[in-house]
């Protein structure tokens, strides 16, 4: 399917969400800490071009979910995944899995923003030059300057490439490290509640820059506003207890909600 | 008087006091029900306590540092004392014999005319104890009668034992700090009084190094020069011993923080930190028995002749050693004090763990790794044991580790434990170098503890 094709299936909202064509994919995944069971058999399909938003109460999961999807949870020790994670079909767990390669085509933005404590360009060129993306010098700044546009932060930044990434506020670290996931041009971006280290001005910036993002990588966001995920997002997916009680198109979770415990949840009362 | 009866005396009056004020903050309340008393009957207790003990204590420190000179006074006026000899070693010498035999600590006198004195000793050691007697016990009585009669239900004793508490806690956090003080005083004292004697220049940048503490009359400035010794410490604790420790210590630290497990850090860190606790004189048998004939043995096998069992790489390795764990752990804490979040980041990014201990952990933590390294540096040129053991004392300019090699430290103790007097410029030079020790690490520590807090700053 071309771009345009996908921007028209994004606007002609009307149509089934499993209409979209699928990126990564769930197949009864289960994640334990230990003998605990975070996620319990969680099946779910992430359409391309799109934002997805996780949402539920804290510690329903949905964190620990997103962190499956790039194999980030490997860093926890006691951390284990039961069932398939697949991206364009290919399971990301199976043994031989490149992670260096996966983590490259799945990239990821936290919930703080952590720039390195190095200068704005270096945080940027930091992700091509360990895939040896580019040798060239001139090369690798015109990564730099793009990256730096598509996450709306050039104009900002372009004039003091070698200051600190850490000297910038809240809103353009974050903005930095969405730059820096871009630069290795990855196919998917996580986003662990990205917004919620800062405040309303520079929320509103974050999410103008995600819908710009949208139609070019698949999108996934963990949020704790509702708000949040009616604004930026195309599909839907509540959280509870480490399963997904309802997923859908955003528009439908909102308004016309399947189940009981979406409704509750949605209009606050209750997590 | 014996000090040790002075102080028990002191502390049972202050019970007794204690006891007394607490009783009677009781009977305030017995006596009216209902009132309140501004303090807890304890406090005001203590602040009786405190008004007895503090200045019969402090009246009996100065007893015991005047009597002896009040005794000695009293006995000159003795018509025996005109007997002794007018001044000098031998008139001492009998005063002192006169006075021990008067306190029971020896049986007789050797010089006859001590005898006379041992009589007039005794009486007025007798009238001084007593007078020290009595007026402890009046200071305490007066300090004790001035606030029990202070005392009332609306008495504010808790403040102003608790202001008391804040002035001992405050002497003794001065303990330390004024005890550097007096050392730097000390040392400043004697470093003055050797370049009085031997030029600073001499000292600081000649080459040659060989004092002799029997040697009379002027001393030739040229045997004073301290760089061969300068160099010693430098090449074995800053140089050998860091290529040893910088490399181990930190790749221990990125081992125990990044890769081990936990099952294993819980058991390797504390191993490791064992090392710290070794006595140097240990580390030092072991350099002398152990590394040193090693060493020797490996050099002579690949053709250096004149190497000897005393050398500065076996010393250098040893230190190397032991310093490890001061390294390893200031390492380790500062890798420890990098935000998860940064190695998220990078491993995110799809960095593989190794790159992200380069190009992301060590540059982040690399202040605290720095101030690790000085803090170790300091320690290392201010060891003793391990070099008096294995490093030797000839004081070699050489850049040859297998030779024999000797450090400041060394000549410290060599100069200092000698017979020399504390006249003679060999003993003196001692000071010197302690001085210059001393400033070395001080300033090492002093940039070590400001990198450690700009470092802090950077994360909060």
């Amino acid at each position: 399917m071309n771009a345009e094709a996908i921007q028209t299936a994004v606007k002609a909202d009307d149509k089934p969400y499993f209409d979209a064509p699928s990126k990564m994919s769930a197949k009864n995944v289960s994640v334990f800490y230990g003998e605990k069971r975070a996620i319990d058999d969680v099946s779910i399909e992430i359409p391309q071009r799109y934002v997805t938003a996780f949402i539920g109460p804290s510690g329903c999961g949905k964190s620990t979910f997103l962190r499956t999807l790039n194999r980030m949870n490997d860093t926890i020790a006691s951390a284990r995944v039961e069932g398939d994670i697949l991206l364009d079909g290919e399971d990301i767990y199976k043994s031989g899995m490149d992670v260096v390669q996966l983590r490259a085509r799945v990239g990821m933005v936290f919930q703080k923003p952590n720039p390195f404590p190095k200068s704005i360009y270096e945080n940027i060129a930091y992700g091509p030059k360990i895939h040896g993306i580019t040798g060239s010098k001139a090369e690798l700044d015109e990564i730099v300057e793009q990256s730096l546009r598509r996450a709306g932060l050039w104009d900002e930044v372009k004039d003091r490439l070698n200051d600190s990434g850490t000297a910038l506020s809240g809103g353009q670290q974050q903005r930095l490290c969405i730059a820096r996931a871009i630069a290795v041009d990855p196919e998917v971006i996580l986003m662990d509640e990205p917004c919620s280290a800062l405040d309303p001005i520079a929320t509103a910036r974050i999410e103008e820059l995600i819908d710009e993002l949208r139609g070019r990588y698949a999108i996934v966001i963990v949020t704790h506003s509702m708000q949040q995920a009616a604004r930026v997002s195309q599909r839907t997916a509540f959280f509870h207890l480490g399963k997904i009680v309802e997923y859908g198109k955003t528009s439908d979770i909102f308004t016309n909600p399947r189940e009981e415990r979406t409704k509750d949840y949605i209009t606050g009362r209750y997590g | 008087m014996s000090p040790a009866i002075l102080l028990l005396l002191a502390f049972g009056l202050s019970l007794f006091g204690w006891l007394a004020a607490r009783s009677r903050a009781w009977a305030f309340r017995k006596a009216a029900p209902g009132t309140r008393l501004h303090s807890l009957p304890n406090f005001h207790g203590w602040y009786v306590a405190l008004w007895i003990g503090v200045p019969a204590l402090l009246f009996a420190v100065l007893w015991n540092a005047i009597s002896p000179m009040l005794i000695t006074s009293h006995v000159m006026a003795d018509p025996a004392a005109s007997l002794l000899p007018g001044f000098g070693f031998e008139r001492e010498t009998m005063l002192a014999e006169a006075r021990a035999v008067a306190e029971g600590r020896a049986f007789g006198v050797f010089n006859e005319e001590a005898q006379g004195l041992v009589a007039p000793y005794r009486a007025a050691i007798t009238l001084y104890d007593s007078i020290g007697l009595v007026v402890t016990i009046l200071v305490a009585f007066a300090g004790g009668a001035f606030a029990f009669l202070r005392l009332k239900p609306d008495f504010t004793a808790r403040t102003r034992v608790e202001r008391a508490v804040m002035g001992l806690l405050l002497i003794a956090s001065l303990v330390a700090i004024l005890t550097t003080i007096g050392i730097i005083v000390s040392l400043v004292f004697e470093t003055v009084r050797f370049f009085g004697m031997v030029s600073p220049l001499d000292f600081l940048f000649g080459t040659h190094w060989s004092p002799d503490p029997m040697s009379s009359g002027t001393p030739d400035g040229a045997d004073y020069g301290a760089i061969p010794l300068f160099w010693g410490t430098i090449y074995i604790g800053a140089i050998i011993a860091m290529i040893v420790a910088i490399p181990l210590g930190l790749m221990s630290a990125i081992f125990l923080t990044q890769y081990a497990s936990n099952g294993v850090r819980k058991v390797m860190k504390p191993l490791l930190e064992i090392l710290a606790g070794v006595p140097t004189v240990v580390y030092g048998y072991f350099a002398a028995l152990t590394v040193a004939p090693m060493v020797r043995d490996a050099a002579q096998a690949i053709g250096i002749s004149s190497a000897s069992t005393e050398s500065a790489v076996a010393a250098g390795l040893v230190m190397g050693v032991m310093i490890i764990p001061f390294v390893s752990s200031m390492a380790d804490d500062s890798i420890a004090a990098v935000p998860q979040a940064m190695r998220d980041g990078s491993l995110a990014m799809g960095a593989t763990t190794s790159e992200t201990i380069r190009k992301v952990l060590i540059p982040a933590a690399l202040p605290g790794i720095v101030a690790g390294v000085m803090l170790a540096v300091s320690r290392a040129i201010g060891e003793t044991m391990i070099v008096v053991m294995a490093a030797g004392a000839s004081a070699n300019l050489t850049a040859n580790p297998f030779e024999s090699m000797t450090t400041v430290t060394f000549q410290i103790v060599a100069m200092l434990t000698g017979e020399g007097s504390f006249d003679h410029p060999a003993t003196l030079s001692a000071f010197a170098l302690g001085m210059v020790l001393f400033l070395v690490t001080l300033t090492l520590n002093f940039i070590a503890l400001r990198v450690v807090k700009r470092y802090r700053e950077a994360y909060e």
